[in-house]
């Protein structure tokens, strides 16, 4: 008998963490190896199932920071630590970490795009010799809204780093969207780098063009894509986009790929 | 090797088969038709060989035998995930060369895509034979399976053609042969509509450039108020096979249920809609684009040997609001070449 591609296993929540009112990460225990940037289908028997991000990984455990926006996620928002959760996975390509060691590394990221992004911008503070530089810039709504504060403030250590809101002014964080801190960065002292940008459609179609208005060649930009998916595997069709599957070659994409995925 | 046999005896053949088959065909059922007073030809078990609709073209595919319009993946119960079953017995498809080609598509998406197999559709698919229906003469007023290449096919274990009082039968598959050894032997293989009256113009799709200029082309523009979205085309075809998983409860207390798929239509308004509300391609138009293409050209640019759509017409036939496949391919195709050639003269130039 062949595997059940679609068959989940289920898995302890370790701690529940609370990161805005209505975004929590939720440490689960696994021995899955995940790649940054990838994802799992998690699920609930009776209730449904919803892609979702691995926000960081360690040692038999993976963390998923989750909005809770509908019929699934509300009812996960409902488990308490020791509770099971189902998962598939991990599924998808990962960002090119290998392609990003011993250089300067750029990343924009907005919202709950800096959930995928979390893992990799941590294994670099983790490991600060294996990149030559690393610029954050990371903008959230408003204050209720910022994710990761522990994490942030480590960043400010070893990263250079932009924190940014919409609009409110408080301390330690800029006024604005990202794209209008893009050209604080100092593109032309890099050898050689990588710009990688994540968050909503309309936030990563401006970032990169305010970075290409910045001088980057498209080929070092990359950009991680969310669509609707029902299974994560290349069969039910609905992340498909021309003859790319988001779920198979993505999410993650070359901008030079990116920019040919039309809707 | 052929056969002469007659319907009385086909049926005694068929009850003995049914020992170890499901035997499958397309089926008459009486005013539930696309439109009132005519009737729905669908396929569905038979049991005897009359049932068998042999000489009009089935309104659905039979698609449905072994990728079911809702399907139990796994039950619940407390805390646990069951597998759903199926029954033993395998299966036969009295089937046209159009569909017989189809399902290849349906095996390259649930069996390759992505290097994984899909276990539900394996587990029904490695359980079909098929029995190949000869089609009339240049097929039905709607087919264009000559244009798609998918008029022929090999892939069949016994060939059919209906005569008035017997049936013509073509042994391909040696499990079969026994069954018919007393019958009269007589020189029969099927026949293959080698042209039909609808035909269909491919266009070559060879760059992103173009492909871009016909996201812009104004003809999609004209389906927004045509196509009312309800996704009967993909309902019906053949090759279509995306579906949306659902998970629904059966009692009041919620504590017994089931994960099940539904077959689901990149021509439904809420096929790409995410959490948020956010969605892509939100007007008819620009579905029935994205419908199109995969069809006629970005499936084969992905898996290499063929198009998708296999020209069974079946979309033309079912669509309320009188569109047709053909005529949009077609269509695209002099769009195409009104592109290429406005490149080409401003090259010149
Ligand atoms: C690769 C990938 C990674 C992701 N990573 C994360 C992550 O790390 N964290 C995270 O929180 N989310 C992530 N998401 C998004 C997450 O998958 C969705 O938020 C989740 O599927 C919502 O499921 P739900 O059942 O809770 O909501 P649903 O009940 O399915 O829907 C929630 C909302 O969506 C809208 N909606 C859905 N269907 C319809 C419809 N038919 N008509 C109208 N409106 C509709 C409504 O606004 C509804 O309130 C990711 C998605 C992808 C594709
Ligand atoms: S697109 Fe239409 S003609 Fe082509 S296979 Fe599907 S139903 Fe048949
Ligand atoms: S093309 Fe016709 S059948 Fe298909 S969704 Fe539009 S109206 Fe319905
Ligand atoms: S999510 Fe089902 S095909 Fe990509």
């Amino acid at each position: 008998m062949s595997v059940n591609i679609m068959l989940p296993t289920p898995h302890k929540i370790i701690d529940i963490i609370r990161e805005t009112g209505n975004e929590y990460t939720f440490r689960i225990e696994t021995n899955a190896k995940v790649k940054h940037g990838q994802f799992f289908q998690v699920s609930l028997p009776k209730v449904g199932e919803a892609p979702i991000s691995v926000s960081a990984m360690g040692d038999g455990w993976v963390e998923l920071t989750i909005r809770k926006v509908g019929k699934v996620t509300n009812e996960i928002f409902n488990l308490k630590p020791g509770d099971k959760i189902f998962m598939r996975g991990p599924y998808g390509n990962s960002f090119p970490v290998d392609d990003f060691k011993g250089k300067d590394l750029v990343v924009i990221a907005g919202g709950t795009g800096v959930s995928p992004v979390r893992s990799l911008l941590k294994y670099f503070y983790e490991h600060p010799a294996e990149i030559h530089s690393l610029h954050l810039i990371a903008g959230f709504k408003d204050e209720k809204s910022i994710l990761f504060k522990e994490d942030l403030s480590n960043f400010r250590k070893r990263f250079n780093t932009i924190y940014t809101l919409d609009k409110d002014k408080i301390e330690g964080f800029e006024v604005g969207f990202v794209t209008e801190h893009i050209k604080k960065i100092p593109f032309d002292s890099f050898e050689n780098y990588n710009v990688v940008i994540v968050g909503p459609p309309v936030m990563m179609h401006f970032a990169a063009l305010e970075c290409l208005k910045n001088g980057v060649p498209e080929g070092k930009i990359w950009l991680s894509f969310e669509r609707k998916m029902s299974c994560g595997v290349g069969k039910c069709g609905h992340c498909k986009i021309n003859e790319t599957y988001v779920c198979l070659e993505g999410p993650v994409f070359n901008y030079t790929k990116a920019k040919n995925l039309l809707d | 090797m052929g056969y002469c046999v007659s319907i009385k005896r086909m049926n005694e053949i068929l009850k003995e088969l049914q020992k170890e088959y499901k035997i499958y065909a397309p089926v008459r059922f009486e005013k539930r038709g696309r439109y009132s007073d005519t009737d729905l030809i669908r396929y569905a078990e038979i049991n005897s060989i009359e049932d068998v609709v042999y000489d009009e073209k089935s309104d659905f595919s039979p698609k449905e035998v072994i990728y079911p319009i809702t399907q139990a993946l796994f039950y619940f119960t407390e805390y646990e995930y069951m597998e759903s079953k199926i029954d033993d017995k395998k299966i036969l498809i009295f089937a046209r060369p159009c569909d017989i080609n189809g399902f290849r598509r349906l095996d390259t998406i649930f069996l390759k895509n992505g290097g994984t197999e899909d276990i539900y559709y394996k587990r029904l698919r490695e359980k079909v034979k098929f029995i190949l229906m000869e089609c009339k003469e240049g097929g039905w007023d709607s087919c264009f399976c000559v244009s798609m290449g998918s008029n022929k096919t090999d892939d069949y274990s016994l060939a059919v053609r209906f005569e008035d009082d017997n049936i013509l039968v073509e042994i391909k598959d040696d499990e079969f042969t026994n069954l018919f050894g007393d019958e009269r032997e007589v020189e029969f293989t099927p026949e293959f509509v080698t042209s039909n009256p609808t035909k269909v113009n491919i266009p070559e799709i060879d760059s992103y450039e173009l492909l871009k200029k016909i996201y812009d082309l104004d003809m999609w523009k004209s389906y927004n108020s045509r196509c009312i979205s309800c996704g009967a085309c993909t309902a019906v075809c053949i090759t279509c096979s995306c579906f949306t998983t659902l998970d629904v409860t059966y009692t009041e207390n919620g504590k017994v249920g089931e994960r099940r798929r539904v077959h689901a239509s990149c021509m439904h308004e809420d096929f790409t809609i995410m959490a948020g509300g956010l969605s892509f391609r939100k007007t008819a138009g620009e579905r029935m684009r994205f419908r199109t293409l995969h069809k006629i050209y970005d499936y084969k640019l992905r898996f290499k040997d063929e198009h998708m759509c296999v020209g069974c017409g079946r979309c033309d036939e079912r669509c309320p609001e009188l569109i047709s496949f053909a005529a949009t391919i077609n269509r695209l195709y002099d769009e195409v070449k009104k592109l290429k050639k406005a490149e080409t003269t401003k090259d010149i130039k």
